[in-house]
C-alpha cells in the first residue's frame, strides 16, 4: 500500500511540474510586462502558445538527419526526469534516490548537449554561433554548480535532494555564511542555465545577442513545442531547487497525510510564485550583458562557490 | 594451469604470431591474406587472455598465483604474478587487445604496407601483458621498454611523413628518459642488497628519502609514458600517428599499463604514503584534465583531438589516484577505496570509449581520407551506424548521465565530499579546487566533443571528400557495436565493475567500497554512511519511458504534418557549406575565455580600408607554453652542449688515451672517498 500511495505522490510530482511549467513563465512575463508598465499576455499565454505549436505543421530543413528530429523528445525527456526527481511538494518520493543533485545536474547537462548538436546538424551559421556561446557558458556554469552542491553536500552530509531537504529544515543547520554564498552562486547560475537576463535574453529577436533562440531557430511545430516546454520545465526546475534548500518548509514527508501533501502544493506554487516575481523583478532592473562579459559573471559564481566549501573545509560550523 | 601460465602462454602464442608474420613478411606473402590471419589469431588470443584474466579477477584469489621461470637475471629468474590489480589490468589489456584485432580485420585491409604493422602490433600486445605480469624490476623493466619500442615501431608505421618521423623521434626520447627514471625508481627501491624481485621491495621498508625520490621518479616514468603534464607533450604527437587501431591501443591501453605503473609502485611496493604524496598525485592530476581538455578544444586534427583529450581523462584517473593517497596517508580506509575504485572504474571506462572514439576516427579516415575536421561535416547522413556509435563514445566521454564517463566521475565526486576530514591544510585547500578543476575538464570535455561530433558528422559537408564519404565494413562497424555496448552497459550497471574491483581495493587498502549487489534496484552508493544514491539503470529507463510517451502522445494527439523546406539563412539566399560554424570558430568563445591564460592565444585581423582591394585576413595565434617553457630550453642547452662536445671528435689518440686515463682515476678516486 506505501508503495502505491509512494508511486502515486510521484506521478502527481511528474504530472504537476509538466502542468504547472507553463504558468510559471506565464507568470514571470507577467510580472515583467505590469512592471514596465504594460498590461501583459494573458498568465495562460503560454499553455496556448504550446498548443499552436502542436497543432501547426513541422517545417524541416532538407539536410536535417535524425538528430535533429529525434533531439527534442530526449531533451524533453532529460528535463523532465530531472524535474521530477527535485523535491517540490514532498521530499522521500519513491524514485527521489535514482539521481543525486550531480546527476540531476548531468541530466540537464546530457539536454544541453543534444540541444547543442540539434543546432549544428541543419548546417547555418546561426545554430553553430547559438551552439558554440551556449557550451561557452555551460563549461563555467557546470563548475560553479559543482562547488554549490559540495558546499550542500558538506552541510547536509549527504548529495541526495531529499536528505539535503530535510536536513535543511532541521534548526541544527541555522544561519550559515556559506550557505549564503551558495544561494548567491546558484541564483547566477540558475540565471545562466535558463538563458534569462543577463545572460541571455529569452525574448530577443536581435541575432547577434542570442544564444539559446540561435540554436532553436531551425525548429518550427511540434519539435519546438517540446524544446519551449523543456525549457519551462528547466526554470521551475531550478526555482523548486532554490526553494527546496533555502526555503524547506512544508515540504510533505513520506507518509504525511493527504492535508499535508495539499499544502504542500500550496506552499510551493507560493514558493514559485513568488519566485518568478523576483525573477521578473531582478530582470527589469538589469540590462543583458555583452557575451564576453558573462565569464566574469559566472566567475563570480564560481569563486563564490569555491569560497563556500573552501569554508566548510576549514570549518564544518561555517 | 593457473592464470599466470595461461597469460604466459597467451604472451607466448603472441611473440609466435609476431615471428610468424616476420616469417611471412620474409616469403613476400600476400598481405591481405597475412592480415586476415595475423588479426584473427591475435583476436582469438586476447580474448582467450581477456576470459583468464576475467576469471581470475572474479574468482577473487585468495593468495595470488606467482610463477619463476629460469630466464633473465641468473640469481632472480623471471617472476611472474597475478594479483587483483594485475588481473584487473590485464583484463583491460587483452579486451582493448581483442576488440582492436576485430576492428583491423576491416581497418586493416586499407593499410599500404601491411607487414610495417603486423609484426609489431602483435609484439606491442605481448608486450603490454609481459608488464602487467612481471613480478621483479628486471622483468618488469624489459617487457616495458619492449612495449615502447613496439609502439615506436608502430608509430613510425607512416615514416615518408616527416611529422610522423618527429612524433617518433620525440615518443622515443621521452619513453627511454621515463624508462630510465623508472630504472632508478627501482634501483633506489631495490636497496644495497638488490632485492630486485618485488616481493623483497614490498617487505623492505624504505627509508622517507628513498620513498620521495622513488615517488618523483615514478611520476616521471610512468607519468611521461601516461600523458600526466608536463611530460604530455610526446602523446599528441605519437598516438595520432599510428594507425587507428594502434592509436585505439596506444591511448585506450597502453597509458592504462602506464597507470598500473605508478599503481603498483605507489600503492604496492612503497608501503604507506605520506599525505603530501597524495597532494602532489592530486595537483598533477587536476592540472593535466584541464590543460590536456583545453589542448583538444583547440585541436582541429580529430586524432589529435582525441589524443589531447587522453591527457585529460589520465588527469582524472590521477586525481582520483592522488585522493585515495591522501585517504590512506590518513588512516581513512572507506574514502580511500572509494577514490581508488573511481578511478580503477575510469581507468576501465576509458579504455572503453576512447577505443570506441579512435575506431571511430578511423573509420571517418578510411571513408574521406581526412582527419581535419575543416574537411568534414554531414557524415551522420552518408555514414549512419558510425555516426550512431561515434555519438555513444560522446556522451560517455563527456561524463553524461545515463553512459559510464558519469557513473566513474559521480564516485570521484563523492570521494571529494568525503575529504573535509582529511587533517593536513594543503589537502584541505588542495582538494576543493582540484574538484572544481575536475568539474570544469568535464564541462570542458561536453564542449570539445559537441564540437567534434557537430563539426565532423552534422551540418553540411565542407568537403568533397566528406560529400563522397561511405560507410565502413561489418568487422569494424562490430568492433565499435561492442564497445557502445560495453559503454552502455558499464553506465547503467556500475555496480557490477564496482563489486568486481572490490578485490583490488582490498588488497591495495585493506578496505572496500560496500557491497553493490545488495542495494536495492542495482544502485549505486559511494560509502555506507553516506546516503547519496545514483541508479543509471532507472534513469535510462526513465528518459526513454518519458520521450517514447512524449513521442507517442505528440504523435497521436497533435499534428504529423512534416515539410522538408530549405534552411533558413537569416534572408540569404543559397545557404551553402562555407556559411557553417568552422572547429575554429566553434572554439572561439572558449578560446577567449580560457586561451589566452593557457596558450596565450590571439586573433590578429587584419581589415583594410574601404576601397582597398586587398583580401582581409583573421588568423588566431597560440602557443604551447610547457613547450616554451620547459622543452624549448632543454632541447637547446642539450643542442648547445653537443655542439661545444663536438671539438672531442676530432683528438689524436694521445689525448684520447689521457683523457680515458683521467676518467679512470678521477672515478677511482670517487669510489675511494665514498666508500
Amino acid at each position: 500500500m506505501d508503495l502505491i500511495l509512494g508511486l502515486f505522490v510521484q506521478g502527481a510530482q511528474m504530472a504537476l511540474v509538466l502542468a504547472l511549467a507553463p504558468l510559471l513563465t506565464g507568470i514571470v512575463r507577467k510580472a515583467k510586462a505590469r512592471l514596465t508598465r504594460r498590461v501583459g499576455a494573458s498568465l495562460w499565454q503560454p499553455y496556448r502558445d504550446l498548443a499552436r505549436l502542436m497543432r501547426k505543421e513541422v517545417v524541416l530543413a532538407e539536410n536535417a538527419s535524425w538528430l535533429f528530429r529525434a533531439a527534442p523528445y530526449m531533451i524533453f525527456a532529460a528535463t523532465w526526469v530531472a524535474a521530477a526527481l527535485v523535491p517540490t511538494f514532498a521530499t522521500g518520493l519513491t524514485f527521489s534516490w535514482t539521481a543525486d543533485l550531480i546527476a540531476i545536474v548531468a541530466l540537464l547537462g546530457s539536454a544541453r548537449f543534444f540541444l547543442a548538436l540539434a543546432g549544428m546538424d541543419v548546417g547555418t551559421a546561426f545554430g553553430g554561433i547559438g551552439a558554440s556561446r551556449e557550451v561557452m557558458i555551460a563549461s563555467l556554469a557546470e563548475p560553479a554548480m559543482l562547488m554549490i552542491i559540495f558546499t550542500l553536500a558538506l552541510v547536509a552530509g549527504s548529495t541526495q535532494l531529499s536528505t539535503v531537504a530535510a536536513q535543511m529544515a532541521t534548526p541544527a543547520v541555522g544561519l550559515r555564511f556559506s550557505l549564503g554564498l551558495a544561494l548567491v552562486a546558484l541564483a547566477v547560475v540558475a540565471l545562466a542555465e535558463n538563458a534569462r537576463i543577463p545572460v541571455d535574453n529569452p525574448a530577443t529577436h536581435l541575432e547577434l545577442t542570442m544564444v539559446h533562440e540561435a540554436m532553436v531557430l531551425e525548429y518550427s511545430g511540434r519539435h519546438l513545442a517540446m524544446i519551449e516546454l523543456a525549457a519551462h520545465l528547466k526554470l521551475l526546475l531550478y526555482l523548486s531547487l532554490i526553494a527546496c534548500v533555502f526555503a524547506p518548509w512544508s515540504l510533505a514527508a513520506p507518509g504525511d497525510g493527504v492535508g499535508a501533501h495539499l499544502w504542500g502544493v500550496l506552499a510551493w506554487i507560493g514558493k514559485l510564485g513568488l519566485g518568478g516575481a523576483l525573477l521578473a523583478l531582478f530582470e527589469t532592473s538589469i540590462a543583458k550583458m555583452r557575451v564576453f562579459r558573462v565569464p566574469q559573471f559566472l566567475g563570480v559564481a564560481l569563486m563564490l562557490g569555491l569560497l563556500a566549501t573552501l569554508l566548510l573545509f576549514v570549518s564544518r560550523s561555517l | 594451469m593457473s592464470a599466470v601460465a595461461l597469460l604466459l602462454l597467451c604472451v607466448a602464442a603472441l611473440l609466435a604470431v609476431a615471428a610468424a608474420c616476420v616469417a611471412l613478411a620474409a616469403r613476400r606473402h600476400d598481405g591481405a591474406s597475412a592480415t586476415r590471419w595475423i588479426y584473427g589469431a591475435t583476436l582469438a588470443v586476447s580474448g582467450f587472455g581477456f576470459l583468464v584474466a576475467l576469471t581470475a579477477l572474479l574468482g577473487a584469489p585468495g593468495a595470488p598465483s606467482r610463477i619463476t621461470l629460469p630466464l633473465g637475471l641468473p640469481w632472480i629468474g623471471a617472476r611472474f604474478r597475478v594479483d587483483a590489480l594485475a588481473a584487473f589490468f590485464l583484463m583491460v589489456v587483452n579486451l582493448g587487445g581483442a576488440l582492436a584485432s576485430l576492428y583491423a580485420l576491416g581497418y586493416g585491409r586499407h593499410e599500404e604496407t601491411p607487414y610495417r604493422v603486423l609484426p609489431f602490433y602483435a609484439a606491442f600486445l605481448a608486450g603490454m601483458n609481459l608488464v602487467v605480469l612481471a613480478d621483479d624490476a628486471f622483468s618488469f623493466l624489459l617487457a616495458w621498454e619492449f612495449m615502447s619500442l613496439a609502439s615506436w615501431a608502430l608509430v613510425m608505421t607512416g615514416h615518408r611523413e616527416p611529422q610522423n618521423t618527429r612524433a617518433g623521434y620525440v615518443y622515443l626520447m621521452m619513453a627511454g628518459f621515463g624508462g630510465f627514471a623508472l630504472l632508478l625508481a627501482f634501483g633506489l627501491m631495490a636497496g644495497a642488497e638488490g632485492g630486485y624481485a618485488f616481493d623483497a621491495m614490498r617487505a623492505s621498508g624504505h627509508p622517507p628519502l628513498v620513498v620521495a625520490l622513488a615517488l618523483a621518479l615514478t611520476l616521471v616514468g610512468a607519468g611521461s609514458k601516461a600523458g600526466l603534464a608536463p611530460l604530455h607533450v610526446w602523446l599528441p604527437l605519437a598516438h595520432p600517428a599510428a594507425p587507428s587501431h594502434v592509436s585505439a591501443l596506444m591511448s585506450g591501453v597502453m597509458t592504462k599499463v602506464a597507470v598500473y605503473g605508478f599503481i603498483r609502485i605507489v600503492f604496492d611496493l612503497l608501503g604507506e604514503p605520506a599525505w603530501w604524496t597524495g597532494m602532489i598525485v592530486l595537483a598533477l592530476g587536476g592540472a593535466t584534465a584541464v590543460l590536456g581538455i583545453l589542448h583538444a578544444l583547440m585541436e582541429s586534427d580529430l586524432k589529435r583531438m582525441l589524443a589531447y583529450s587522453t591527457i585529460e581523462n589520465i588527469g582524472v584517473i590521477f586525481a582520483g589516484l592522488g585522493l585515495a593517497l591522501a585517504f590512506r596517508a590518513n588512516g581513512m580506509d572507506a574514502p580511500a577505496a572509494l577514490a581508488l575504485t573511481a578511478a580503477l572504474f575510469h581507468v576501465l571506462n576509458h579504455s572503453f570509449f576512447k577505443s570506441l572514439l579512435f575506431f571511430g576516427a578511423g573509420a571517418v579516415l578510411t571513408a574521406t581520407g581526412a582527419r581535419d575536421m575543416e574537411k568534414l561535416g554531414g557524415l551522420i547522413h552518408r555514414m549512419p551506424a558510425t555516426a550512431v556509435v561515434f555519438l555513444v563514445g560522446c556522451v560517455a566521454i563527456s561524463a553524461l548521465p545515463p553512459l559510464n564517463g558519469f557513473a566513474s566521475e559521480w564516485l570521484l565526486f563523492q570521494a571529494i565530499i568525503e575529504s573535509p576530514d582529511l587533517t593536513q591544510w594543503g589537502l584541505k585547500i588542495m582538494v576543493p579546487a582540484v574538484g572544481g578543476m575536475l568539474a570544469l575538464a568535464a564541462a570542458l570535455a561536453a564542449a570539445c566533443f559537441v564540437r567534434a561530433y557537430g563539426i565532423a558528422f552534422l551540418g553540411q559537408p565542407r568537403s568533397a571528400l566528406a560529400r563522397d564519404a561511405h560507410e565502413v565494413d561489418g568487422f569494424s562497424r562490430a568492433a565499435m557495436a561492442a564497445l557502445a555496448g560495453l559503454c552502455v552497459l558499464a553506465g547503467v550497471l556500475p555496480g557490477l565493475a564496482i563489486d568486481a574491483l572490490s578485490p583490488v581495493a582490498l588488497s591495495l587498502g585493506g578496505a572496500r567500497m560496500p557491497m553493490q549487489g545488495a542495494v536495492a534496484w542495482l544502485s549505486i552508493i559511494p560509502i555506507a554512511e553516506s546516503r547519496s544514491s545514483y541508479n543509471g539503470l532507472l534513469v535510462l529507463v526513465f528518459i526513454a519511458f518519458s520521450a517514447t510517451l512524449a513521442a507517442w502522445a505528440v504523435h497521436r494527439f497533435a499534428s504529423r504534418a512534416l515539410r522538408r523546406a530549405p534552411a533558413w539563412g537569416c534572408g540569404f539566399p543559397d545557404v551553402d557549406a562555407t556559411m557553417q560554424y568552422t572547429a575554429a570558430s566553434f572554439a572561439q568563445p572558449l578560446r577567449r575565455v580560457f586561451g589566452t591564460m593557457a596558450f596565450a592565444a590571439c586573433e590578429r585581423v587584419d581589415m583594410p580600408a574601404p576601397g582597398d582591394t586587398r583580401p582581409a585576413s583573421h588568423r588566431t595565434e597560440g602557443r604551447d607554453r610547457i613547450w616554451d617553457a620547459l622543452y624549448a630550453p632543454l632541447t637547446g642547452a642539450v643542442q648547445t652542449a653537443a655542439e661545444r662536445l663536438n671539438v672531442l671528435q676530432f683528438l689524436t689518440i694521445r689525448r684520447y688515451l689521457s683523457l680515458v686515463f683521467i676518467a679512470l682515476v678521477a672515478l677511482l678516486t670517487v669510489l675511494a672517498l665514498w666508500t
